[in-house]
């Protein structure tokens, strides 16, 4: 089954519709014209250049154009994570953890679920490649960023205990016990819970996407299962190496806790 | 016998402070509020970044994990914190069915929550949990401040023995002249950047 292209004339069918509620929503003094617009504008311009970007790649398919835009994702990802935290580390530090832990559980994933998965040849197909790579990167920020986020805070907040527990001769890793549990958590709860509402509560967008473009429901799914048991894989190992080395930065060789690299984000 | 020995110890506005604290003697610390006293014995529990070198007996601090260090020397910080539920769940094993009679406690005390305890309550137990460990040397900040006379005087009384028996070296923040008089083997005042003794009248 071939897929119907859509016309760019009929797009501006749909951006009519926005023009409306743009025209409702200014009329009813909801305010939100303004960002409503430059929203639609920048979904429609950001889509519009990565889709010159992956025809280009797509046509030439070598491993260092792939690679590139990869990295890319990657530093964009990480510059995401270290901007939704309310108290980061200091230096490089706030950067390099984060897109640490990122790149080596989503390259990882995804390169593994290319070659010994999905199989496509030559592995970096980007047409597998870019949009595994995407989901993984996607998620896996999502859930390094609340994790870290939580992680600082939690330090932030209870110092007093985490300095008692030194006191009596803790290690650095049990004072952080209960406060590495809760930061983990809270970055994998977002894929766990996806997980359990996939197909009853939503229908993941990837899934939809496939059969739009003619693939059999059944293996469509058979993708989407894939993909977010990777994700989550993506999201715990990520998270797994973020809390650590988050929480080992923030101690030094003698086990202090040294809030001084902790820095607040102005907003 | 194992005392506890600060060589050229800088940290703060306090400068080569050089202390011996010989096995089971107090030396008493008192000073200004801001002159530095809690960060000297927080260098001294290695909680800090500090000059100079700490002794407890032949073991250098920097030569053993940290630790292991403060297990060896122990702070018990002016103001405790408790984070499980439970009284009990902070005391090693072996310590969750007795208290000390001079604490004033009944052993039940081991199963109430944190939420009831009082300031005095929970500085009482804070010693305990200290002592429960075992450590070879001790620094309290200010170990009576948020208790009632009597109650001092008892646990003054009970500390000083525990010194005594353990043989632990003790440095013993106090702002109380009558208590220093009472515990004290020594009594060092912090003035500007050094430490200066004062003589009492014993």
């Amino acid at each position: 089954m071939e897929v119907i292209d859509l016309a760019w004339w009929k797009l501006a069918l749909a951006a009519l519709l926005i023009v409306a509620l743009a025209g409702v929503s200014l009329y009813a003094r909801l305010g939100v014209t303004r960002s409503l617009l430059v929203a639609a504008a920048r979904t429609g311009i950001q889509l519009a250049l990565i889709g010159l970007v992956l025809e280009a790649l797509f046509a030439s398919a070598e491993l260092y154009w792939i690679a590139l835009l990869s990295l890319v994702m990657l530093l964009v990802a990480g510059r995401e994570v270290m901007a939704r935290q309310k108290r980061r580390l200091y230096g490089v530090w706030a950067f390099g953890v984060g897109t640490g832990a990122m790149f080596v559980s989503s390259f990882a994933v995804t390169i593994l679920a290319l070659t010994v998965i999905i199989g496509p040849s030559p592995w970096y197909t980007p047409q597998y490649a870019i949009p595994l790579l995407g989901m993984m990167l996607g998620n896996t920020m999502t859930g390094v960023a609340l994790s870290l986020d939580r992680l600082n805070d939690s330090v932030w907040s209870q110092r007093a205990v985490i300095e008692n527990r030194l006191m009596l001769g803790q290690s650095w890793r049990e004072a952080m016990e209960g406060i590495r549990v809760e930061a983990m958590r809270s970055g994998m709860m977002p894929s766990i819970n996806a997980m359990a509402a996939a197909g009853i509560v939503s229908l993941p967008g990837m899934m939809t996407g496939q059969i739009l473009a003619g693939s059999p429901p059944a293996v469509a799914v058979k993708y989407q299962i894939l993909v977010m048991l990777l994700i989550t894989v993506g999201t715990g190992f990520g998270t797994l190496m973020a809390v650590s080395w988050g929480s080992r930065r923030l101690f030094d060789d003698r086990e202090r806790l040294r809030l001084d690299r902790l820095i607040k984000t102005e907003h | 016998m194992t005392d506890l020995r600060l060589e050229e110890v800088s940290v703060g506005s306090l400068e080569n402070v050089g202390l011996d604290v010989g096995a089971g003697e107090v030396v008493c610390l008192s000073g200004p509020s801001g002159s530095g006293k809690s960060r000297l014995l927080r260098a001294v529990a290695d909680l800090e970044p500090h000059q100079g070198r700490v002794f407890l007996g032949d073991t250098e601090q920097a030569s053993v994990p940290a630790h292991h260090w403060r297990k060896q020397v122990m702070l018990v910080p002016a103001d405790s914190q408790w984070w499980f539920d439970e009284v009990g769940a902070h005391f090693p094993e072996a310590c969750r069915q007795q208290v000390p009679e001079a604490l004033g406690f009944a052993p039940e005390v081991m199963h109430w929550t944190i939420s009831r305890l009082s300031s005095g309550e929970r500085q009482r137990l804070a010693l305990w949990r200290a002592l429960a460990l075992e450590p070879s040397a001790l620094l309290l900040d200010e170990p009576t401040a948020n208790l009632d006379h009597d109650l001092s005087l008892a646990v003054e009384e009970w500390l000083l023995a525990e010194i005594r028996t353990r043989q632990m070296p003790v440095l013993w923040v106090a702002h109380d002249r009558a208590q220093i008089q009472r515990v004290a083997d020594r009594h060092l005042h912090i003035v500007g950047n050094t430490l200066e003794p004062i003589h009492g009248s014993d």
